[in-house]
């Protein structure tokens, strides 16, 4: 087994809490070790409740996983909510000066590492009080068995710009927190390996921006929006190096205008955004794909529909990408399974795009667009295959002979060469109008059906070019299975390692997994999937949009739908439970689990008792005379645990029903029923569910 | 052929215009293909983008690289091409609902990074393709399809945006007045900048009160001006409101200014579709190992 520990870092916005968790990611990479973050973030600049996990292990990983080692909490607000996550053997660190653990927080076997941050550092002067990140980076480096001087290097770096008092300051600071753990706790003896092989902190985002370059990309626009405005921080920051025009423009209208205008004139361009934007630039694509110009738009989606959730991920906006603008014409999507595929995959982009002349939409999301992980420096390479398609340069006399360069010559392939605009003898218009063989309009006076049906055949026939070179899907994992999980994009990783657990479980599972979204492999599919004992489609949206959409292109139906919508992406356990759920037949269910009726509970107690209170008990209660189920969960003071009302919650609906400041007492130690009775309510067992939802695919 | 030896008709496009007879849009097309000839541009460095509506055909009707876009997107993509290749001469048309309505937010926004790029807006008050309707320069009371109890809203004032927006070359034109806006026109494409040339450019279909004799009786000169000063800002934005009894016609604003295309390092190496592609693989390691 390889090692491997889960560190979860939580504090508010304008904390630090990226930096510090930057700082543990190249750490891990520079021992060797393989890293995956992934940040549970809100849309504001200061405040709010940030969560951030890092999962360092020997082995390559490309998901959170299920496991919290060690919670490092940069506020109090972070031990209250997950203090009580951590598992044995693991621990809490905070600054012990600042904050306090309640023990009823803290699981057994769980040790709590106050840092008497002050104390430790009093003979460093006047210490930002982001400084406290840097003394628990410290104890927990100790307690995770990492070497402090890789640390320390990182951090003169980091620093290096702020001059040597800052650097010294950051170094006592970290060697402080170090110390003072190595002196008062032991290790958690994690037994790692180090190869010391150092690599690359990625994201999907910079992967695509480097894929971009390398794939010969010479024109970029956006406007911003999350998750995709990190393409344009870092090709802005980096246009002069790698030869770039970046442009950022007035609206997505623009952009995506300002890309094809560009790749018409014959640089390869690309753009990005998010759903929002894509939807305004949906009309463009149409044009792209009409006036046979390339252009490569990609997609960061995150949770909608509208606003939405802007930093929350989502795979909900395959639709909008399959039917984006108005007629049939040539597209192809692309959904790169991670971070180095997304390299990969933007290349191919750009090398698609300009070979049949069309547009490439790359489908990504925020999980993929933004969470760091490692990767492999071999893994990608700076020379790759640029294809720019077939050109004109110069007039074949043939051409000369019959009036002239046919801009959209009909061809066998489809691909009519093209001529860039500035060459001599071959300017034509390209209309978005429906247009002959030169360009000339067929949409007014010159109407002609006959004309207008051989056009968009030539049009359409490149998407049998395209779908010839791309790779069809395979299974992965055992051949014969009880179960197959199907899957699109992002969430490759996470359905391996759920497979991976069902398969040790003695659940035979295997994986068939989808990337190319269109032209898309109906055949090939339909081939495997016949094949498949139990089809299940993992999907991170509500409806199970890739589910029909192989239904359309393939005629199959898989079994179950297996979705996940809250914002969070999935764990390996959320789907193996899932999975295990339908084998045995257990109807899913859509009533508030206990963990999420404390999350509304946080929610209430943020907005209406300014974080003084937290969750202590959730009882479940059958009836009540809200028609429903309920949650009745006990709120009590953080500070002296006493008592502060009820908060009734139901548990179908998952409405907050009402808040009762008279607590009566008796939750702890009454009878059963007793506490029901005092509400008013009907003791009782618990009902079955009552809205259950009917996961079969129709 | 040599530049020098081209006539007007060898500019002539693939098509013959289909426009209706004695629209405005005429006197635009033969003013573009004469400042051409007077500049002696040779047409495949010329690209000419437009939108959608009875203006934006234009590019069908002259012989030069052409993109006949979106409604509303004529700026936009003009841009794009601008940036990739600035060696080319970028020249945008379209109508004022194009333009001014479903465009505005690229007209100002162009203006502003001062692009090389001419734009030229046939402004005939009036939807015409649409059969129509009320357009943004449509005037108060006017009755359209759209407007049958005569329009309420102000018309748009293109060439007071312009000179607010940072338009280094701001000019109305008038069809009937086709050799100054031929001046107006080959004025525009050497600029260097960005250049607006709100032309007015009678709908005679659709539009019976912005005629060519509604704007016979009301236009004068600016070069007939004395002491019009076409430098002085202030002054130019007076002329800009002008709209009544008399309008001005001619070269309201130049002034020079570096251009976006002077400003971006990038294009400093040339036109960006003559630049090398692609990272090799010292630069990748190098960008690589910014996170490590």
């Amino acid at each position: 087994m390889a090692t491997e520990i889960t560190v979860g870092i939580a504090g508010a916005a304008g904390d630090g809490l990226d930096r510090t968790g930057d700082t543990l990611a190249r750490t891990a990479a520079r021992l060797g070790l393989h890293v995956y973050t992934y940040n549970s973030y809100q849309s504001l600049i200061r405040g709010g409740h940030t969560w951030l996990r890092l999962r360092l292990s020997e082995e390559k990983v490309d998901n959170h996983g299920d496991h919290l080692g060690v919670v490092v909490a940069l506020n109090q607000d972070g031990i209250e909510r997950h203090a009580r996550e951590v598992e044995a053997g693991g621990a809490i660190i905070f600054n012990g000066a600042r904050f306090h653990c309640d023990p009823v927080l803290v699981p057994r076997g769980v040790a709590l590492v106050p840092m008497p941050v002050p104390e430790l550092t009093a003979k460093l002067g006047k210490l930002l009080p982001v400084m406290q990140n840097t003394a628990a980076l410290g104890a927990l480096l100790h307690l995770i068995g990492f070497d402090l001087e890789v640390t320390a290097e990182i951090l003169i770096e980091t620093f290096k710009k702020k001059g040597p008092e800052i650097i010294d300051q950051n170094i006592g600071v970290l060697r402080a927190g170090y110390e003072y753990a190595a002196r008062t706790f032991p290790a958690l003896g994690l037994p790692w390996n180090f190869s010391r092989k150092r690599r690359p902190v990625v994201t999907g985002n910079l992967m695509m921006a480097l894929g971009a370059v390398a794939g010969g990309c010479k024109f970029y626009s956006a406007y911003p929006m999350s998750p995709a405005s990190f393409i344009l921080h870092w090709l802005a920051a980096h246009s002069e190096k790698c030869g770039v025009v970046v442009k950022q423009a007035e609206d997505e209208l623009a952009v995506v205008n300002l890309a094809i205008g560009a790749g018409h004139a014959g640089a390869r361009s690309m753009c990005a955004t998010s759903g929002g934007g894509f939807a305004l630039m949906t009309e463009a694509i149409g044009m792209a794909a009409m006036i046979e110009t390339p252009v490569v738009v990609v997609n960061v989606q995150r949770g909608g529909p509208s606003t939405g959730l802007p930093t929350k991920s989502e795979q909900g906006d395959l639709n909008q990408a399959v039917g984006a603008s108005q007629g049939d014409f040539p597209r192809v999507i692309i959904a790169p399974r991670d971070a180095t595929d997304c390299f990969h995959s933007t290349v191919e982009a750009l090398n698609l795009a300009e070979t049949f002349q069309l547009p490439v939409i790359l489908i990504s999301d925020l999980l993929l667009g933004e969470h760091r992980s490692t990767i492999d420096p071999e893994a990608i390479s700076g020379g790759v295959t640029i294809e720019r398609g077939e050109w004109v340069t110069v007039l074949s006399p043939d051409e000369a002979m019959n009036g002239g360069y046919k801009r959209y010559a009909l061809t066998p392939s489809g691909i009519s060469p093209r001529a860039r605009p500035g060459r001599p003898g071959m300017m034509h218009v390209s209309g978005t109008d429906d247009h002959d063989e030169k360009g000339i309009l067929i949409s007014d006076e010159h109407t002609n059906p006959a004309i207008r049906r051989k056009m968009h055949e030539k049009r359409m026939r490149k998407m049998d070019g395209v779908r010839a070179r791309l790779q069809p899907p395979v299974l992965e994992g055992p051949a014969q299975a009880e179960v197959t999980l199907v899957g699109w994009g992002s969430t490759w990783s996470v359905i391996h390692e759920a497979a991976e657990q069902l398969n040790a479980a003695g659940i035979a599972t295997n994986q068939l997994h989808f990337k190319y979204m269109h032209p898309f492999h109906g055949a090939e599919a339909r081939k495997i999937l016949d094949g498949c004992k139990r089809t299940v489609m993992v999907e991170n949206n509500f409806t199970g949009q890739f589910a029909r959409h192989l239904r359309a292109e393939s005629g199959f139906a898989v079994d179950h739908l297996l979705n996940r919508y809250d914002g969070e992406p999935f764990e390996p356990a959320y789907i193996v439970e899932r999975v295990r759920a339908l084998l045995e037949g257990r109807a899913p269910d859509l009533q508030v689990a206990e963990h999420e009726a404390r999350e509304m509970a946080y929610h209430h107690i943020r907005i209406h008792m300014h974080d003084k209170a937290r969750p202590a008990r959730l009882q479940p209660v059958a009836e009540s005379e809200y028609g429903e189920p309920l949650w009745v969960v006990e709120l009590v003071g953080r500070d002296d645990g006493r008592a502060e009302g009820m908060l009734l919650i139901g548990r179908d609906t998952g409405s907050m029903y009402g808040w009762h400041p008279e607590v009566p007492g008796m939750i702890r130690d009454a009878a059963p029923g007793a506490f029901e009775t005092s509400l008013g309510l009907q003791p009782g067992a618990d009902r079955p569910a009552s809205r259950a939802r009917d996961e079969r695919a129709h | 052929m040599a530049t020098a030896e081209l006539k007007l008709k060898d500019l002539d496009g693939p098509v013959d215009p289909d426009w209706c007879p004695g629209c405005g849009d005429f006197g635009v097309l033969k003013s573009i293909k004469e400042a051409l000839l007077e500049l002696h541009i040779p047409p495949h460095e010329v690209l000419i983008v437009s939108g959608i509506g009875c203006s934006s055909n234009l590019p069908g009707f002259i012989r030069a690289y052409g993109v006949h876009s979106l409604h509303g997107r004529a700026v936009p993509v003009a841009t794009g091409a601008a940036l990739a290749n600035h060696a080319l001469h970028v020249i945008a048309v379209g109508g004022d609902g194009d333009g001014y309505g479903i465009g505005m937010a690229h007209f100002i926004h162009a203006m502003r990074r001062n692009l090389n790029l001419t734009y030229i807006v046939m402004d005939n008050e009036i939807y015409g393709l649409t059969t129509g309707q009320a357009s943004p320069t449509t005037t108060e009371g006017h009755k359209t399809k759209s407007t049958p109890r005569g329009n309420v809203e102000k018309p748009v004032q293109p060439l007071a945006l312009a000179l607010a927006s940072g338009a280094t070359y701001v000019a109305r034109g008038f069809s009937g007045e086709q050799k100054q806006l031929t001046k107006l026109v080959a004025g525009a494409i050497a600029h260097h900048g960005f250049s607006l040339i709100d032309v007015f450019s009678p709908c005679v279909t659709f539009n019976k009160i912005n005629t060519y004799p509604f704007f016979k009786e009301r236009v004068y000169k600016l070069e007939d001006e004395k002491g019009y000063d076409p430098t002085d800002l202030m002054a130019a934005m007076g002329k800009s409101l002008e709209f009544g009894a008399r309008i001005p016609i001619g070269l309201l604003y130049r002034t020079e200014k570096a251009t976006y295309e002077d400003t971006e390092p990038v294009l400093s190496r040339g036109p960006l579709v003559d630049q090398p592609l692609g990272l090799d693989e010292r630069t990748l390691a190098e960008l690589l190992a910014e996170t490590m």
